[in-house]
Formats: structure tokens, sequence, C-alpha cells
């Protein structure tokens, strides 16, 4: 058990005419190794809701369980909480800041006051990760494309070992190219080092294709938590909420209500072509 | 008639170091020829890097050429004396509304450029009630912009634009920080200033289904124009875009992948209805 956030609420402006409910009544408990999609429209909550999972933010009300142990006693090292869930923001190459790539990967790690062999073994390992190999090391951050500099910053984060990484919209303003490389080493951390991942995304047809869970705020609620399957089958209260099902899910949807025989759930290109497929040969 | 010419533009990024001699020189055009008819919806999708938003910011006066010449509606755009009416012809959006917005409340915000420009009150009054209602945005033209969601800031972007009465607007990625309902909002809104106020867009994009109903798609690579036709001409090259670090829309991977396991479907479907009515007769009769 991984992460557990009971009953929190978070509110702006409490205690005055202002206040307002960002987070209300939001319970979910994430288990080590789970992939999960956190989507939602903008202003939904779901900024301030993974903020809150590393002690950024503190709820109003409620408690966060990090294995186990509440994150709000007193003596709770949330410094500690910070190096094991480590929040990778919007635009995080804005807070690339050194000389060159490696010296930036390597300010987390010296942070925690490694030794100087531990923290160049971390750089290393997580340069590497992300696919940079050694020519990047003493190039100047930023002099980098776009995508290599989100490679930096995603590496400055997975340096300090985190055992939950947290990422929000990492691949926002990437080409397509570099969108699909960033999000399968994501998913090779997953797989190989059985990291816990949650990725916040705007792209439905991304979390069809990476997440195995799928947690959907509104207005500050939690509104859908399941598999992708099973949350975009009410893809029409989605799009009431300013969302939408990947693409795919509607042709499947549509072809159904022709009256072509295939099966519901299919949200990614290759699980549709194998079911028209059949449906076609089944002829 | 043309209202964006370029001609043999080259563009280099210089570095240099504290002395002030050259370091590194980065050719981000290399030699872009290309014009824009007057009323056009175009297109540009490229990698990062290859150059898209460099002669984005050509268009008007952002950056000069190194070499080359770029005419915006006939002006050349080294022409020092007429950098304000370029800047009046073409607007530019870009990525990040939080960037963009400077008035306290929109109509404030929409207002700002013409005033700049020494429009008088009364017709700065009239432009803002026009662009406002261009974008759908009359209804919050006293809200506080921070309040307002991505697409809705984005829309406000857009109105302070129209209200300089551009005759071509240039939106660099205008959608990239949006959710899907932002995405259509602006995307709609753009397409109708091309339709109703035949306002020739220029639109940068790295969403594949945003350049679906555009009259034109150019893709840039290396510096230069690479591909040039309708979205159908250029969709039906997969393989082609995917060399590009480029994509095609989910649509249209989807029938690409049928027709590869050899179901008689044409190249290049882009909309969902289009692949339906071809799918449900051939599954129907197993041919």
């Amino acid at each position: 058990m991984a992460i557990k956030v009971e009953h929190i609420d978070h509110i702006y402006g409490a205690g005055t005419a202002f206040a307002q409910y960002a987070l209300r009544d939001v319970n979910f408990t994430i288990e080590d190794g789970e992939f999960v999609g956190l989507i939602g429209h903008t202003g939904s909550g779901k900024s301030t809701l993974i903020q809150h999972l590393n002690g950024l933010l503190r709820a109003s009300n409620g408690q966060i369980y990090y294995n186990g142990e509440c994150i709000y006693t007193n003596d709770y090292d949330m410094r500690a909480l910070r190096g094991k869930v480590g929040l990778v923001f919007q635009y995080p190459e804005h807070q690339l800041f050194e000389a060159d790539v490696f010296s930036d990967v390597c300010f987390g790690p010296k942070n925690l006051g490694l030794s100087k062999e531990e923290i160049d073994a971390r750089a290393r390992e997580a340069l590497g990760q992300v696919g940079l190999d050694e020519s990047f090391y003493r190039q100047s951050p930023f002099e980098l494309s776009g995508g290599q500099k989100r490679r930096v910053a995603i590496a400055g984060v997975l340096a300090m070992h985190p055992e939950v990484l947290i990422l929000d919209e990492p691949t926002a303003g990437l080409d397509p190219k570099g969108r699909d490389e960033i999000l399968e080493e994501i998913s090779e951390l997953h797989r190989k080092k059985g990291m816990t991942i949650i990725l916040v995304s705007h792209s439905m047809e991304d979390i069809a294709r990476y997440a195995s869970r799928l947690l959907v705020m509104n207005q500050g609620e939690k509104v859908f938590d399941g598999t992708p399957k099973e949350v975009f089958r009410h893809y029409r209260e989605l799009e009431a909420m300013g969302l939408a099902a990947p693409q795919i899910t509607y042709i499947v949807h549509e072809l159904q209500e022709r009256g072509v025989g295939i099966p519901q759930d299919l949200t990614t290109v290759e699980e549709a072509r194998d079911a028209i497929l059949q449906a076609w040969k089944g002829k | 008639m043309e209202m964006i010419k370029a001609s043999k533009l080259i563009f280099d990024y210089i570095r240099r170091n504290e002395e002030d001699q050259i370091e590194e020189v980065n050719r981000a055009i290399d030699g872009l020829d290309a014009e824009i008819g007057t009323g056009d919806f175009v297109a540009v999708l490229g990698h990062n890097g290859s150059g898209k938003s460099t002669f984005a910011k050509h268009i008007n006066g952002i950056l000069l050429p190194t070499e080359g010449t770029v005419w915006i509606s006939h002006m050349d755009t080294k022409d020092v004396d007429r950098i304000w009416d370029i800047r009046k012809t073409a607007g530019m959006v870009f990525q990040n509304p939080d960037n963009q917005i400077i008035g306290n409340i929109v109509e404030e915000d929409v207002g700002f450029g013409p005033e700049n420009m020494g429009v008088p009150t009364e017709e700065i009054w009239k432009r803002v009630d026009e662009s406002l209602k261009a974008v759908g945005m009359t209804a919050y033209r006293m809200r506080s912009p921070n309040k307002l969601s991505g697409g809705q800031k984005q829309r406000v972007a857009i109105a302070g634009v129209m209200a300089m009465r551009p005759q071509c607007i240039v939106l660099d990625e205008p959608t990239a920080m949006l959710d899907p309902n932002g995405r259509k909002e602006v995307i709609r809104t753009v397409r109708e200033l091309n339709k109703r106020e035949g306002i020739t867009v220029l639109l940068i994009t790295h969403y594949m289904e945003e350049v679906v109903d555009a009259d034109r798609v150019i893709v840039m690579d290396g510096g230069k124009i690479v591909m040039d036709g309708t979205p159908r001409e250029i969709f039906a090259q997969v393989e082609r875009l995917k060399a590009y670090r480029l994509d095609v829309p989910q649509i249209t991977e989807l029938a690409y992948e049928l027709k590869k396991a050899g179901m008689d479907l044409p190249d290049g479907i882009l909309s969902r209805e289009e692949l339906i009515e071809h799918l449900v007769p051939l599954i129907s009769t197993g041919v």
C-alpha cells in the first residue's frame, strides 16, 4: 500500500467569505507498482491533488498515509517523503538552472548529502533512464530541444530515487515522436523498476494506452475510478465534464450502433484493428 | 493574391561569447519558399526544432531574415518604417495564455492593442464589442481573466488580436496547454473567424486532429518545407510523416492499419463518419 488518501478536503481561503473547495472528500488508495492516469478539465483539482501527495500542500481536512504512516503526524519526515514521492511539474524545463546537464541532475542528490561517487552514479543512471547519453552531460540545458530539456528535468527527479513518480502533463508541447519517446521511457520505469506512476494528462489516447487505472476529477471531487475501459464507457458523462474518450472509443460505439458485432470496450488503435478485422473475416 | 510570401528565407540563430565573437551558428530556416493565399486556413506541422515557430515569428517581423525576404500583404518585413502596419496586418497568438493577458478585466485586455495604436475611444469600444462577439466571450467581458478556463483565456487572447483588425492570424501551438474542451473551443473559434471574416489563418500545432479541417497542410523539417498539400494528401503518407517524427490522427491510423490488413479502404481517411461509411458495407458483406 503506497498512498492512501482519506476524506481530504482542500479549502482555499478557509474561514473567509471567499472560501472555496478545491478538493472535496477525495478518497483512494494507490498500491505499489500501479500506473494510474489522472484526468480532469482545467481547474478540476488535479494539480492541487498531486501536490498533496508529496506534502507540498496540506489538506484542510482528512488524512494521507504513505506506506501506512500518516504524513500529518508531527514527527513525520516530510523531507524524506518528498524524496520518495517525486513530482515532475508542468513544463519542468523552466526549473533547469545549472550550467550543464550533468550538474543539473546532480543537484537533488547533492542536497541529500550523498557521497560524490553516489551522486555521479545516480545522475548517470537517471540520464540513461531518460535516454540521454554522455554526449549531453556537458551541454548547457538551455541549448537543448524542448523534449531533451524535459528529459533532463525528469532525470533530476529520478536521481532522487523516488518510489512514486508523479508527472503533470509531461508531454505538453512536444511533437508526436517526442511524446511517444517520453511515455515509453516512463512506461519502462514502471515495467522494469516497478515504479508507481501517476500520470496527469489531457490526452485520452495516451492514458488509454499506458494506464491500468484511471481517476477522473471534476470540480474538486473524484467522480470515476476504474480501468480506462470502464471509465471510457461513460464517455457521454466525460464530455459533459469537458473531457472526452479516445477517438477509437467513438468509432467502436458508432459501429455497434450500425449493427457491427464488436466488443464495446476498445480504446486503442491496435485493439480496434484486431476487433474490426475479426468481424470482417468472420463473415 | 498572396497574404504571406517567403522567398529563399534563411535564418541563423547566432550565439556570441562575452567578447561578442561568434561562437555557434544554428541555421533554423534553410532556404524556405512559401506562398499563402488570402483567406486560406493553413496548418503547419513539424517536429520540435523543425523551424515552425521561427518561421511564424518572421511573419510579423518579430524576427528578421538573415537572408531572403518575407512579405506580408506585399510589405517587406525588413522595412522599418512599416513595422507597425505589418504587425497590424498579422497578429500572433502564443502557446501560454497566461503570458499574453495583461488586463484586469477581459474588456480592458481586448482593448489594449487598439489603445496602443491610437484608435479613438469610441472606435475601441466598438472593436472590443465586435471582437468579443467573434470569439463568443461577450458574456465574460467584465470578468477577471484569471478566473477563466484555459480555452476561454486563449479566446480572449484571440479577441485581443482581432481588435487590431488583422488580415491574418498566426497561432503558435495555441492549444498545447488546454484540456480537450478548451482545444475544441479554440479551434472552432479560429475556424469561424476564417470562414466568417475571411481572416487568413496559419495554425502551428502538434495535434494532428486539429489539422483535418485546414485547406492546406505544410510540413516542415530541417528549416524547409518538405510536404505541402491538402490534409487528405498529407495524411495518406503515414510512413513518411512518421519519418518526420509526426503522426496521423487516430482515425487515419486505424484506416491505414485496416487497409494494410487487406480491407479495401481509400487512402487518407480523416473523419469518423467517412471511416464508418466505408467500414459498415465491407464488414457486412465480408469483402
